[in-house]
């Protein structure tokens, strides 16, 4: 048997001298393993602990387990559109979001406009699979916490939803759908009677979910007060999206800076009030994203109403995409948070390059400040109500 | 019952062994009904069917052929393992387990056991339970086996005391602590006339008695909210990470096994035992086993219906509801229970 050696440089792990119990034996801190091969990290995050008893006293992430070299990829794409497939791959559980910041994204930068049919359907899209997204993760962090029934109840609402994009893109999780300039077909001619229908059916599941999880007695106890994010703190790290949110910040890129046309839809920012323990806390941070599946019902309704029937999605797709030289940074609120990319053109068909601001990656760095002094359990909690995805962790 | 073997069995160590084994057969039978049963009882809380094709009718074999895989499968040791704690963690869990049955009546034919220490008996041999599982812990050389181990520990010896407490509260009424007995006392419809003459109608303190002691009994069978040793989302499988095959199955075995032994002793205690909740009507032998095991699986059904709705307790918070509530709380009802017994 060899140990096996880390070789990445990383911070020196030193543990507290022994400490003598007082019955001749001695006790030390001990350093603990979590993930990458985990239930509760989320995918292949590994959390490198040192714990007294079960109290962490310092928490080192370690990423890396799923890096898919998106940038070098990008580079390697000979056309722009090609990269659309990968950035779907990046935060897999909110696909039409990142499609949707590249294409805004590109668009600014070679200055086309897309018809309103095509930014009211790209609305619809990406508030539903922002529902999604939040269903995962509410359920997902009831999975955590210990109760499994909730995050199949979530499940239900979700197929619902991935029905509706398999109508539309024919795929359940990457679809590839926006396009650069437009969309890549229309959607189907019932698509509106099935979105208000899921709209419909979905107002009672919200209060439903709240019966049987937030305001749980036990689910209370082990989410408020814990993993407590500070305002300041937050903002420091460059936290965004619903953990800023539920430091009660109130920062929403659809409100405070605008994209495609969320500045013609009335919907609320939902920010953390600290109800049942302090503002910012685990629990916060999962009911703004309860409140949040309410906004998007309502981006949804309004748009539902206002989206135009007649317009051709492809109007605007350019048949060869060759930007002009330059470089464009974009961001957009995707469930995560704020998701911008950088995109250089050296006025040629291939990308220079393609950068990423993962809200994912950012959100996860603030995880060792507030996990000191937590127990085990609550470590799985914190993991949980940041909600992040290794994928676009690691990218 | 061993009068009936002994008519049509040679005499001696042949009845002796047949009439041990039965618990035995009454618990892997159980078991695997039990784990069918919490599937489909997982399934339909969740809005979904559960195991429906393995044997035809709604996978009534599925377990059967889970057991299956489970003797096929490689038997691992870790390299550093400590091999011989961790090959007898499993026996000695389960043999704890299987030894308490025997003094459980389960009809007025068949117990295993009439020692007259019954109860006393179940509550010092199921301590058993934490040795192994500290052992198991211990000896995989795993830290999340340790973290499940010394979580176990903690909560096991903690929930001794209100369990105990409550089983006090219900001897200060029988005035033994033969089980049998506690049950031939309950026979009858004495309360209001109608109401079968079971311990939990006896006074209202004797409710209170049985909530406190259903809650601490979840806590020794290790069932959400306080599966704590082996938490899943937390613990990866808690003292069991390590142990794969036939000896994890028979720690999977233990737990249900140990549900079923803590149902029967509440069942015993507080709500008759064999008794036929019908006065004369259904009652004998044969339907005393019926009636036993049926209220037995009643509780068992609630364990499960609690597990698939409730979130998990930390571990901190266990050990506070523990000596901050029920230990306080089933002391005053003892009192009470006393009282009410010196009064009427």
């Amino acid at each position: 048997m060899t140990n096996v050696k880390e070789n990445r440089p990383g911070p020196e792990v030193t543990l507290s001298p022994p400490v003598d119990a007082g019955n001749g034996l001695k006790t030390q801190e001990m350093v603990i393993s979590m993930g990458p091969q985990h239930p509760s990290t989320h995918g292949v995050l590994r959390m490198e602990l040192t714990l007294n008893g079960e109290i962490v006293t310092r928490a080192i992430p370690h990423i890396g387990y799923l890096h898919r070299c998106f940038e070098k990829h990008s580079e390697a794409m000979n056309d722009y559109a090609k990269v659309i497939p990968y950035v779907d791959r990046m935060d897999y559980v909110a696909a039409m979001n990142n499609e949707l910041g590249y294409a805004i994204a590109m668009e600014r930068l070679m200055d086309i406009r897309v018809n309103d049919r095509v930014e009211y359907i790209r609305v619809i899209m990406s508030e539903l699979q922002r529902i999604a997204s939040h269903l995962l993760a509410v359920g997902t962090f009831g999975l955590d916490i210990g109760a499994f029934t909730p995050f199949l109840y979530c499940f239900i609402e979700r197929e619902k939803i991935l029905d509706i994009f398999e109508k539309a893109s024919g795929a359940r999780l990457l679809y590839n759908y926006i396009w650069i300039g437009g969309l890549m077909n229309d959607v189907p001619a019932d698509f509106k009677t099935d979105t208000a229908a899921f709209v419909k059916s979905f107002r009672p599941k919200i209060k439903e979910l709240n019966d049987l999880l937030s305001h749980n007695k036990i689910f209370i106890d082990r989410t408020a007060n814990v993993g407590v994010l500070p305002e300041k703190v937050a903002i420091n790290y460059g936290v965004s999206g619903p953990s800023l949110r539920g430091s009660g910040v109130e920062w929403d890129l659809r409100k405070d800076d605008p994209y495609s046309i969320y500045d013609r839809f009335e919907f609320d920012v939902i920010v953390g009030q600290g109800e049942m323990g302090t503002v910012g806390d685990c629990w916060d941070r999962y009911i703004v994203r309860v409140w949040e599946m309410e906004e998007s019902l309502k981006i949804i309704e309004q748009a539902l109403d206002q989206m135009p029937d007649e317009g051709d999605v492809q109007e605007a797709v350019p048949k060869k995409i060759r930007p002009p030289a330059g470089e464009i940074y974009c961001r957009t609120e995707t469930p995560r948070g704020e998701l911008g990319y950088y995109i250089i053109s050296d006025k040629s068909t291939t990308p220079f390059r393609v950068k990423a601001r993962a809200p994912s990656f950012v959100n996860l760095s603030v995880l060792p400040a507030i996990s000191i002094g937590a127990m085990v359990a609550d470590m799985v909690a914190i993991i949980g109500s940041i909600d992040i995805v290794l994928g676009e962790v690691d990218r | 019952m061993q009068q009936f073997l002994e008519s049509f069995l040679p005499a001696g160590p042949v009845v002796v062994f047949v009439f041990s084994i039965i618990p035995l057969m009454i618990i892997l039978i159980y078991a695997l009904f039990a784990i069918w049963l919490e599937r489909k009882v997982a399934g339909h809380i969740q809005d979904r069917l559960g195991p429906m094709q393995t044997g035809g009718w709604h996978g009534w074999a599925q377990t059967l052929a889970d057991l299956l895989k489970m003797i096929q499968k490689e038997d691992i040791v870790p390299a550093k393992a400590d091999r011989f704690l961790f090959k007898m963690a499993p026996f000695i869990a389960f043999a704890a387990s299987y030894a308490a049955f025997v003094a459980i009546p389960f009809s007025s034919g068949y117990i295993g056991s009439m020692i007259d220490i019954g109860v006393f008996y179940i509550v010092a041999i199921t301590s058993l339970l934490s040795v192994s599982i500290i052992m198991a812990g211990w000896a995989s050389n795993n830290k999340w086996s340790l973290l499940g181990a010394m979580r176990t520990a903690a909560q096991t010896v903690s929930y001794e005391v209100p369990t105990v407490v409550t089983i006090l509260s219900v001897i200060i009424v029988t005035g033994t602590l033969n089980l049998m007995e506690v049950t031939e006392m309950q026979t009858g419809n004495a309360f209001l006339g109608f109401l079968p003459s079971w311990l939990i109608f006896h006074s209202p303190f004797m409710v209170i008695a049985f909530v406190l002691f259903f809650i601490a009994s979840l806590a020794e069978a290790h069932r959400v909210p306080f599966d704590l040793p082996e938490s899943e989302s937390e613990l990866v499988g808690g003292y069991q990470t390590e142990y794969s095959g036939m000896r994890w199955g028979l720690f999977m075995l233990t737990e249900y096994a140990d549900m079923l032994l803590l149902s029967l002793v509440g069942a015993t205690l507080f709500f008759g035992g064999w008794n036929s909740p019908f006065g004369s009507f259904m009652d004998g032998p044969v339907w005393g086993a019926f009636w036993m095991l049926f209220k037995g699986m009643v509780l068992v059904f609630v364990m499960m219906w609690l597990r698939w709705t409730l979130p998990r307790l930390r571990v901190d918070q266990l050990m506070n509801l523990c000596w901050k509530y029920l230990i306080p709380l089933s002391f005053v009802n003892l009192v009470l229970i006393a009282l009410w017994e010196m009064i009427f």
